[in-house]
């Protein structure tokens, strides 16, 4: 078995602990960027790895430690890794030394558990998850005040708790405690068959069911060696961008729910449910369900005239986005609004319209092309400003992309299979899956053996995107904190899973 | 004219007045599949392995579904090898009682026609709701959203959403109840005053499928809080939970019995 060609096409570089802050910093200076890292336990035997985006069309580098439980924290180098290193110390039981932030990450003080649930197999120790103090400095002052905003919010929202510092209404510090919703989803895959899981993928984030399901099959058809018919590539397509009009038509619903523009609001919404309304039509589920699987789609779709279903979606939409260009009161509120640099977007690992709109100019559609994107025509809109204008025109601009590559795939389609026959391979199989998800870059990572999951690694876009966002909050002022949050797009399903 | 104000009225009015009439938006949803015993074949278990969340197992030789734990992905009707199980439209499936999730072969009658407990008198006018997401995956969220756009528009049946625990009569809870939202959530309905009503919505909620027997997942409201009505629905579709709500204010009257869609 040749490593080189595990994962995909991944160049694979096989390192000592002692010599990854060195390799690392070489990494960073030639201008790559880490994507994600994770451990794993194979034959008793602990390996960490780590995905590099080398560039544009580029295999991406996998540096790999095998036999090491004690590993150097990057998180000074490479700051976005901070979060990853808390994770496998949290859920596998690893120790990285000199962590800036060395605290508890993804477990509660609700857990207790007799050993990392992604631990060592065999290993000894409870793990009580206690609340360590995080990034907060202490502010203090007669004027400071603090404020606990949460797990349970205000409206339907998701669960999540919010610590602020404030001085009337400017932010001193901000710092976002999630993982509240940590349902264990990466153990959960352990043990499942591979061709059988996607069921659970679809249930990671709920307003991305597609990219979970597609990101899961691709990583395994990758392992598998399988090639997805043409038809079920196109149709892939379709769902895909489904899921980005209806979830970019949400945002915009909530952005000017922020700037209180309530017919602009209510507008986004309506839109956003004639979307769904349609997915319902077109598949049966209005979150697209219950489709994809390993090979390629389970049922043919007649997609052919999604066009001509979308026409009234497609020009109110238009019109919709037109007139929020147009409204000084909501442009006013969105100018100059959380302002996130490129440094800082490229350093914590910011992803999507979020990353596009600081200027990191990154698409996983067109760098790395998946299912059937190399064959359609698309633009890949990139501001500068990165505030909250500038995600807002990266958003529009990219749903303007997603409808008009919804007619294009549509167009293309053509009569033939939409699954790919196969046979479960014995012994074991590694591979890759990647998409660019409305809110950016989603990672599988699979390991099979015999047919059944032993490890599957998760790297949701949101889990990147919160871990940017407070950088935009320090400094503000609470009026604007909210039209900011809206601004990213945030879930924290997809985070905590 | 202000150009929003403009546009808004010239869209006139975008909400259905279904129940009443009018169309639910849930053309071509799936449902729960339905069973139809008559055509198992014995020995059979192609549903039961097909389910990935153990809502069908066997017991003694004969089936049983638990529509409880239901995420309907359709893969015992893909599987069924003699079209024992179909797929259907038949999403209206809020219950006050968990057994009437059960498929049963015989329906006891008596108690297949009660309800259950009045719904208390000063809770049949307008109705406020307290959600806690303990746990989901953000599906139940996005659709209990949907409840106030233009199209379901909730508020015309004297529904709210309130922030205030103090305010709410019904807790409507997400999520198979994580370990962390444990306390968090029980501290909501100790905070709410009485009478108050509790609404498991969605399938984790309902069971903790697939969502259970993790280290990291509950097992939904069952055995923690008094629930009055049983949503299961992965995720519910909009329809489906206002049918719940109005089934729990006694509006509506409930369409399953011995896991049965038709019934009431």
């Amino acid at each position: 078995m040749s490593a080189a060609t595990t994962y995909n096409d991944c160049a694979l570089r096989p390192l000592r602990a002692a010599d990854l802050p060195a390799v690392a910093q070489d990494c960073v200076t030639a201008g790559m960027r880490f994507q994600m890292a994770w451990h794993d336990w194979v034959e008793g035997q602990c390996v960490v790895r780590y995905l590099i985006s080398q560039g544009n069309r580029v295999p991406f580098l996998l540096l790999e430690i095998r036999g090491e439980e004690t590993l150097p924290s990057l998180a000074a180098i490479v700051p976005l890794l901070g979060w990853y290193e808390r994770e496998m110390q949290d859920l596998g039981g690893l120790t990285f030394t000199d962590h800036p932030e060395p605290f508890p990450l993804v477990i509660h003080e609700g857990f207790s558990l007799p050993r990392p649930p992604l631990g060592r197999a065999g290993a000894e120790g409870r793990l009580s998850g206690e609340y360590m103090p995080p990034t907060m400095p202490e502010v203090q002052g007669d004027q400071v005040q603090d404020l606990y905003w949460g797990p349970i919010r205000a409206d339907v929202v998701e669960t999540g708790e919010f610590h602020y510092s404030y001085i009337g209404e400017a932010i001193l510090h901000y710092h976002p405690r999630l993982f509240f919703k940590h349902r264990g989803l990466e153990a959960r895959f352990v043990g499942q068959q591979a061709d059988a899981a996607v069921f659970l993928a679809e249930r990671v984030s709920g307003v991305g069911s597609v990219c979970h399901a597609l990101t899961y099959c691709q990583a395994v058809e990758a392992a598998w060696g399988i090639e997805v018919p043409p038809r079920a590539q196109l149709l892939r397509v379709i769902l895909a961008e489904l899921e980005r009009l209806y979830n970019h038509f949400h945002y915009f619903g909530l952005l000017a729910k922020t700037t209180t523009l309530k017919v602009g609001s209510a507008t986004g919404f309506l839109l956003e449910e004639r979307v769904k309304q349609v997915a319902g039509q077109l598949t049966g589920s209005r979150f697209l369900r219950s489709l994809l699987t390993v090979g390629g789609l389970r049922r043919d779709l007649p997609a052919e005239h999604l066009a001509s279903a979308l026409e009234n979606i497609i020009d109110e939409g238009e019109a919709y986005l037109t007139r929020l260009q147009q409204t000084a009161s909501h442009l006013d509120r969105l100018m100059g609004t959380g302002i996130l640099s490129k440094e800082a977007a490229f350093d914590q690992g910011a992803t999507g319209p979020v990353a596009r709109a600081s200027g990191l100019d990154r698409d996983l559609r067109r760098d790395h092309p998946y299912a059937a994107y190399h064959h359609l025509r698309f633009a890949v809109p990139v501001r500068a400003k990165g505030d909250a204008m500038a995600r807002s025109e990266v958003r529009a601009e990219s749903l303007r992309e997603a409808i008009a590559l919804l007619v294009q795939a549509s167009g293309h389609l053509q009569a033939g299979p939409v699954r790919a026959p196969f046979a479960v391979p014995n012994g074991e199989q590694e591979g890759l899956g990647w998409t660019e998800s409305p809110r950016g870059s989603l990672y599988y990572s699979v390991r099979i053996r015999d047919g059944r999951l032993k490890r599957v690694k998760i790297k949701s876009p949101s889990f990147s995107n919160w871990r940017v966002f407070p950088l935009t909050v320090h400094g503000t002022n609470m009026m604007d904190y909210a039209i900011n949050e809206a601004s990213f797009g945030l879930t924290i399903a997809g985070c905590d899973r | 004219m202000p150009v929003w104000t403009w546009t808004g009225l010239k869209a006139g009015k975008a909400a259905t007045r279904w129940p009443q009439r009018g169309p639910d938006g849930q053309d071509g949803v799936l449902g729960m599949p339905r069973w139809g015993p008559a055509a198992c074949r014995t020995g059979c278990d192609a549903c039961v392995a097909a389910c990935p969340t153990g809502a069908i197992q066997v017991n003694a030789g004969k089936a049983e579904v638990d529509y409880g734990r239901c995420i309907v992905c359709q893969r015992c009707v893909e599987d069924c090898p003699e079209g024992a199980m179909t797929s259907s439209y038949d999403w209206a499936f809020g219950v006050r009682r968990r057994e009437d999730l059960l498929w049963k072969e015989a329906l006891d009658s008596r108690v297949g026609q009660d309800l259950g407990k009045r719904v208390a008198r000063s809770l049949r006018r307008s109705l406020h709701i307290r959600h806690v997401d303990a746990g989901s995956c953000n599906g139940c969220e996005s659709e209990i959203g949907a409840l106030d756009n233009p199209f379901y528009n909730l508020h015309r049946l004297g529904i709210f959403f309130t922030p205030s625990p103090r305010f709410a009569d019904l807790l409507m809870v997400t999520g198979p109840v994580t370990a962390p939202m444990h306390g968090p959530l029980l501290a909501t309905w100790e905070a709410m005053p009485e009478p108050r009503m509790v609404l498991a919505t969605g399938t984790c909620a309902v069971s903790g499928a697939p969502m259970d027997g993790g280290y990291a997942g509950g097992s939904g409201l069952n055995a923690l809080l008094p629930v009055d009505v049983w949503l299961p629905g992965c995720p519910p579709n909009p329809a489906a939970l206002i049918h719940a709500l109005l089934l729990l204010l006694e509006r509506m009257p409930q369409r399953v019995q011995g896991g049965r869609y038709g019934a009431g």
